[in-house]
């Protein structure tokens, strides 16, 4: 124990009185960034929602080259091979590396059930090639986007071979090169339907939520009226209205306004409910002073403020148009071929006793379910990161 | 409360009648009629057509009339159970349907129980264990269940049950009561195989509802009355019981009128994929054949269901949230 008294402390660092108001540098980032940066960090840490949303944004390019990653065209046709069950891919033949490779397939004909049975003939080993160019084998060429002959894959059988990764239907077509072609249209159909349906609901839910009124009151019953009819059996008698004699085109393109034409509802009630309570707020009647039009004061003033909002639910009704899409067509009632979507797939695995015999006619429900899933995951991320207050 | 009922119903009223009206319009849209479609038929299989006998029929089912008059007709003829007639089959639609539409009100409304039954335990289990593996297990098969179009289940159901068990699981009753008057046997008979389509359409709504479920009750768990309760000294189970349960039950009723059309949209789709003698697959021939009246009120029978289902949620919360009750509805 001493005596001395104990010093005093100074800190002798120079005083700053702002310290306490100088932001570091990554408050500052934070406080001064944009309203759709914040959403961009929040979305970054949810880690299902990123994953889910890199494989939407891979898929989503995929369509653009489907010829490319199709080892088969859309229409190729083995008459060889009806109904061939899926290749195995090896790696070893007689215990020596040779690569990835498939067997060929042998066809006998099994004269007590009429139909063909395949196996696999070991003696043929058939490499598969990358990146391959030539038409050397059948339904290697294609129109690229239906406007330039090619024949280039990322993969494709050996010369004069076979490679059916996933089997091949009823007409002896590749099931994978079929489903890579219709993801194409299954996928665009939930975005041209979405943007169909978002331009409706920010319209007509905009004009009730601004106006109100008698505007409202009418919108009001025609949303309690779409909502209140089940939409399957309602998409079905509205698909069944399209002439038969429309060419397939047309009948996409009708299908396509359908599904937009009755989604709008749910995002036209959020519009409206939105705008109701902001147009009160004390920068729209600012606007409205200063003489703003109300199609500018909605469209630049009100918008924004939910516009994060709208998105995410945007995205969360995506997928149930593609399974609209899905579910009309299984049924017959929607695509027709020759346009090719999952659903026009999963039309021909209709009838049980076929997709006993074939089971692989049903690969193509795996890639409707996992598009489902992403988006749902990455709507459900995005719309927690719209969410200010979360 | 009484007012309330009152509105509600009378608001009902309206709608019903737009409904209508878009019903007969859908049925009347698409290009010729049941008749012309007929004659093309049978002149494509090369066979002779009476053109006087279907000017005939036409003028007999009131085709050459205006627009607005067949309309009414049909529609003052539903008010009094005459659906009209069906051409394919050539008998009145209350015939041709029959027991269809009480089987799809069972479906739908067992379907409807399903959902309550299993989706109140998980939704509070997984709300009040958040986290847990088992909230994580049953997240994910929630999410999955959501993403699995239910006729795409219906579809791998039937396949798995026909190529290990090598039997159908479709149908709704065994083959000899198909055309059966009904008896206790018969009733017995569609609740042993009620299971497979109440399952099928019940999952994705299930999950939905379970989510839901434990999202509101999560924001219940986190207000400051249920940690006085706990405070307090309340046992968990009673603080839980008591009073947030309850504030996010209320959604849970609610819901019903989102969830209604849901289940009747994949009623009308399973039913197809597993031939139920429901309304489904009837809706979907008729549709295609243009029997207009039959398809007709199909669409007018699901449609009222679902409205019916929407007026009954909105009572039972109003019998269950005095805030509605006192405020007459006035909100909505």
């Amino acid at each position: 124990m001493t005596d001395a008294p104990i010093e005093h402390y100074v800190n002798k660092a120079e005083f700053n009185p702002e310290s306490a108001v100088t932001l570091t540098p990554e408050q500052e980032r934070y406080y001064m960034a944009s309203q759709w940066r914040l959403m961009w960090w929040k979305l970054r840490r949810h880690r299902l929602a990123v994953i889910s949303g890199i494989f939407l944004a891979a898929i989503y390019l995929s369509i653009v080259i489907s010829e490319v990653l199709a080892p088969y065209n859309l229409h190729a046709r083995n008459t060889r091979y009806l109904y061939s069950p899926p290749q195995s891919v090896h790696l070893f033949d007689d215990g020596k590396f040779v690569g990835p490779f498939v067997y060929g397939i042998k066809a006998s004909l099994n004269l007590e059930r009429l139909q063909w049975t395949y196996s696999e003939d070991t003696s043929d080993v058939q490499k598969i090639r990358y990146l391959c160019v030539g038409d050397d084998y059948k339904g290697a060429s294609y129109l690229f986007w239906g406007l330039f002959p090619g024949s280039f894959h990322l993969f494709c059988p050996a010369k004069d071979g076979q490679l059916f990764l996933l089997g091949t239907d009823r007409l002896g077509r590749d099931v994978l090169s079929r489903i890579i072609y219709g993801a194409r249209i299954s996928l665009t159909i939930g975005l041209i339907g979405i943007a169909i349906s978002f331009t409706m609901g920010l319209t007509i839910g905009g004009l009730a939520g601004y106006y109100g009124g008698f505007i409202d009151a009418v919108v009001q019953r025609i949303i309690e009226v779409i909502r209140s009819f089940p939409s399957l059996p309602l998409w079905m008698a509205l698909s069944a209205i399209l002439p038969v004699t429309w060419s397939p085109i047309l009948v996409f393109a009708g299908i396509t306004v359908i599904l937009g034409m009755l989604d709008w509802p749910g995002l036209a009630r959020a519009v409206r409910s939105k705008l109701l309570a902001l147009r009160e707020e004390d920068f729209c009647t600012a606007a409205e002073l200063m003489g703003a039009k109300p199609s500018r004061i909605i469209g630049k003033h009100l918008l924004p403020s939910f516009m994060s909002h709208l998105i995410a639910s945007a995205t969360l009704s995506i997928p149930s148009m593609i399974l609209g899409e899905t579910a009309l067509s299984f049924l017959g009632l929607g695509l027709r071929p020759p346009i090719t979507s999952w659903g026009v797939l999963l039309n021909e695995a209709q009838n049980i006793s076929v997709v006993a015999l074939y089971p692989w006619l049903m690969y193509p429900v795996v890639p409707v379910i996992c598009i489902v899933l992403a988006f749902q995951f990455f709507g459900d991320g995005l719309r927690d990161a719209a969410d200010p207050y979360k | 409360m009484f007012n309330y009922i009152v509105r509600r119903i009378l608001v009902m009223i309206p709608t019903l009648i737009v409904i209508s009206a878009l019903v007969f319009i859908i049925i009347q849209l698409p290009p010729g009629d049941y008749f012309t479609t007929y004659m093309n038929e049978l002149q494509s299989r090369g066979e002779k057509v009476d053109a006087a006998k279907l000017e005939f029929l036409k003028q007999q089912y009131g085709f050459d009339k205006p627009m607005i008059e067949q309309y009414f007709v049909w529609a003052t003829g539903l008010l009094v159970g005459d659906f009209g007639y069906s051409f394919e089959f050539s008998r009145p639609v209350s015939e041709v349907v029959g027991d269809r539409l009480w089987l799809s009100f069972i479906v739908s409304f067992t379907t409807i129980l399903f959902t309550w039954m299993v989706s109140f335990p998980i939704g509070v289990y997984s709300a009040v264990r958040q986290y847990s593996v088992g909230d994580y297990t049953l997240t994910f098969f929630g999410f999955l269940g959501l993403a699995t179009p239910n006729f795409l289940l219906a579809l791998i159901l039937q396949w798995m049950a026909f190529s290990y068990f090598g039997t159908s699981i479709g149908g709704l009753m065994d083959p000899q009561y198909m055309d059966a008057a009904w008896s206790v046997d018969k009733m017995l008979s569609v609740l042993e195989h009620l299971w497979v389509p109440v399952l099928v359409i019940g999952t994705s709504g299930t999950a939905g509802m379970i989510r839901r479920l434990r999202a509101n009750l999560l924001d219940e768990l986190h207000k400051q009355y249920y940690i006085t309760a706990k405070a307090k000294g309340l046992p968990p189970g009673k603080a839980l019981i008591k009073y947030p349960l309850r504030m996010a039950l209320n959604p849970f009723i609610a819901d019903i009128g989102n969830l209604l059309p849901e289940v009747i949209s994949g009623a009308a789709i399973v039913s197809i994929v597993l031939s139920l003698p429901t309304t489904g697959p009837m809706l979907l021939n008729a549709l295609q054949s243009q029997d207009m009246y039959l398809a007709g009120s199909f669409l007018m029978f699901l449609a009222t269901l679902t409205v019916i289902g929407t007026l009954i949620s909105d009572l039972a919360l109003a019998v269950l949230d005095p805030r509605i009750r006192i405020g007459g509805g006035a909100a909505k």
